[in-house]
């Protein structure tokens, strides 16, 4: 099963509600996914900053001297913002590579989630409830944001393995479904330079896009390219720095609803998920048709 | 009427009281208030009561329904109807895949679109969708009538049996063993109680009628390619 929640906002003014709207959407799909659940959300970018969210099961040892340490490390101003096992360091923009080594010999123990000037990944096992409370979700400000509640099948129940993948700058996907040719394109992408960090076959299809447009495709095309090379069972909803996307398999058995209003686009894999947004009584309501590409953007 | 708010009583409860009804009960008519895409809602249901959803379904709504007539005025979600034994449902919006899937008896009315998989595996239910259906509908189909006022996507009736198919606009594609077939007397009249008992306003003639080729039935090396 595995559970997917997103929301691209089209109106500024719900822009404060964004993790209160999206939180909820999670925890309705906790029975679509109770062991682990995570939120990429598109935030607030300061001009020429890049932001690095990164992982530690052992935060209280690794964070505290983190940015005083990576500052020395690189030379340049770094702050770090903590949330729980998760935080986000805001380093100037153009030292992201750098930070990436210098993290791996300063704190071996870290897994970067993400790095982007907007995105933000926090994920964990647990109840999707209990991730959210963890991390504050409700509280969370931004343009668009998507979410995961996993139930695994493809590799094991860790934080690793957990949803979001970002496998590019300002890039993520969430999956429903299993890919059965994973393990060939794991393979054949970690030749061609694509940095692919755990056995999840998701990750894999994160890594398949980030490929695909690094060699100039855009979203659009890239997940055209996904129908073709990608093979098994997938419904998967993408985000960028000012765009959003969705694409079902051929199949299509993996369920998927989207709602469309002047304010917003959701997508849920179920109704239940949309309920309780606002003007959801009047908004236009379908399921995306199968091999199919939507893309939003801003 | 009685009224049932899933806002304030359990899906449960609202199953169990449905489904203590008698055919003799004085208690015929139901209204379901605040499904929100509840699963399994008015399921397993065996007394000629009318039950009106207001709003819109999650899972499995009206599954095994037997003399009951179930009625959903928003949309409903995958297996509506699933093995629906006899009763009418009817759904006002749309309807996500396989809708009224291994349906063995009764009347399923899709206003709106009916996702992929309609009538899977159909052993004598009757669907009518007002608007297009998704791809391998009526797959497996081994009886009953599958009626489409729209178009059909792919592989429409793919390894038929005996269900009837008939659609007024076009067919993306055709399943395996699946054929275009004439359109006689009998099966106009069929198709004429139908669109009126789903109070449909559309013209028999305008459908063509689909069926299988029974080429599939027994084991030929020369269809090999088609198994």
């Amino acid at each position: 099963m595995c559970g997917i929640v997103g929301l691209f906002l089209k109106d500024k003014s719900l822009e404060p509600r964004l993790g209160a709207l999206l939180s909820e959407m999670l925890v309705t799909m906790t029975d679509r996914g109770p062991d682990s659940a995570g939120i990429a959300i598109y935030g607030d970018t300061t001009p020429g900053m890049a932001k690095l969210t990164v992982q530690s099961d052992q935060a209280d040892a690794d964070f505290p001297a983190l940015a005083d340490d990576l500052s020395q490390a690189l030379g340049v101003a770094v702050s770090l913002r903590r949330k729980s096992s998760h935080a986000v360091l805001t380093l100037p923009l153009g030292n992201v590579e750098a930070a990436r080594a210098a993290l791996a010999e300063l704190r071996p123990r870290l897994r970067v989630m993400s790095d982007g000037e907007a995105i933000e990944i926090y994920k964990e096992v647990g109840l999707p409830k209990d991730v959210a409370q963890r991390f504050e979700l409700a509280q969370m400000r931004g343009t668009h944001g998507i979410g995961h509640t996993r139930m695994a099948t493809e590799s094991a129940v860790t934080t690793q393995g957990a949803h979001p993948f970002s496998t590019g700058s300002d890039q993520c996907l969430v999956h429903n479904g299993s890919l059965s040719n994973h393990n060939n394109w794991r393979r054949r992408l970690k030749r061609e330079g694509i940095r692919i960090d755990s056995m999840n076959d998701t990750e894999v299809g994160a890594a398949y896009l980030t490929w695909k447009m690094q060699n100039g495709a855009s979203l659009g095309e890239a997940l055209e390219g996904a129908l073709d090379d990608l093979d098994g069972f997938f419904t998967f909803v993408v985000g960028t720095r000012d765009g959003f996307g969705v694409v079902r398999d051929p199949i299509a058995c993996k369920p998927a609803v989207m709602a469309e209003t002047d304010q917003y686009v959701a997508f849920g894999s179920e109704y239940r998920a949309l309920v309780n947004l606002p003007g959801i009584e009047t908004a236009r309501i379908w399921e995306p048709e199968p091999a199919t590409v939507y893309f939003w953007s801003h | 009427m009685q009224s049932i708010d899933l806002a304030t009583q359990s899906l449960r409860d609202l199953n169990a009281t449905l489904q203590a009804q008698k055919n003799q009960t004085n208690a015929t008519e139901w209204e379901v208030l605040n499904p929100r895409g509840a699963h399994a809602i008015a399921v397993g249901l065996d007394a000629p009561i009318e039950v009106t959803v207001r709003g819109s379904t999650g899972y499995y709504c009206a599954g095994m329904n037997k003399q009951a007539q179930v009625h959903v005025t928003g949309s409903a979600g995958p297996g509506v109807a699933e093995n629906m034994m006899s009763g009418t449902v009817i759904i006002d919006g749309d309807a996500s895949q396989y809708a009224g899937a291994t349906g063995h008896g009764g009347l399923l009315v899709i206003r709106g679109n009916a996702a992929s998989r309609c009538g899977i595996s159909m052993k004598g239910i009757d669907i009518v969708v007002q608007g297009n259906i998704g791809h391998m509908s009526a797959f497996m189909g081994q009886a009953g009538n599958l009626v489409v006022c729209g178009d059909a996507g792919d592989a429409l009736g793919d390894s038929l049996y005996e269900a009837r198919i008939f659609v007024r606009g076009t067919v993306k594609s055709l399943g395996a063993d699946c054929v275009e077939k004439e359109m006689r007397p009998e099966h106009l009249e069929i198709l004429r109680d139908l669109l009126a008992r789903a109070g449909v306003d559309a013209q028999p003639e305008e459908f063509r009628r689909y069926g299988s080729a029974r080429k599939l039935y027994n084991f030929d090396i020369d269809n090999a390619a088609a198994y």
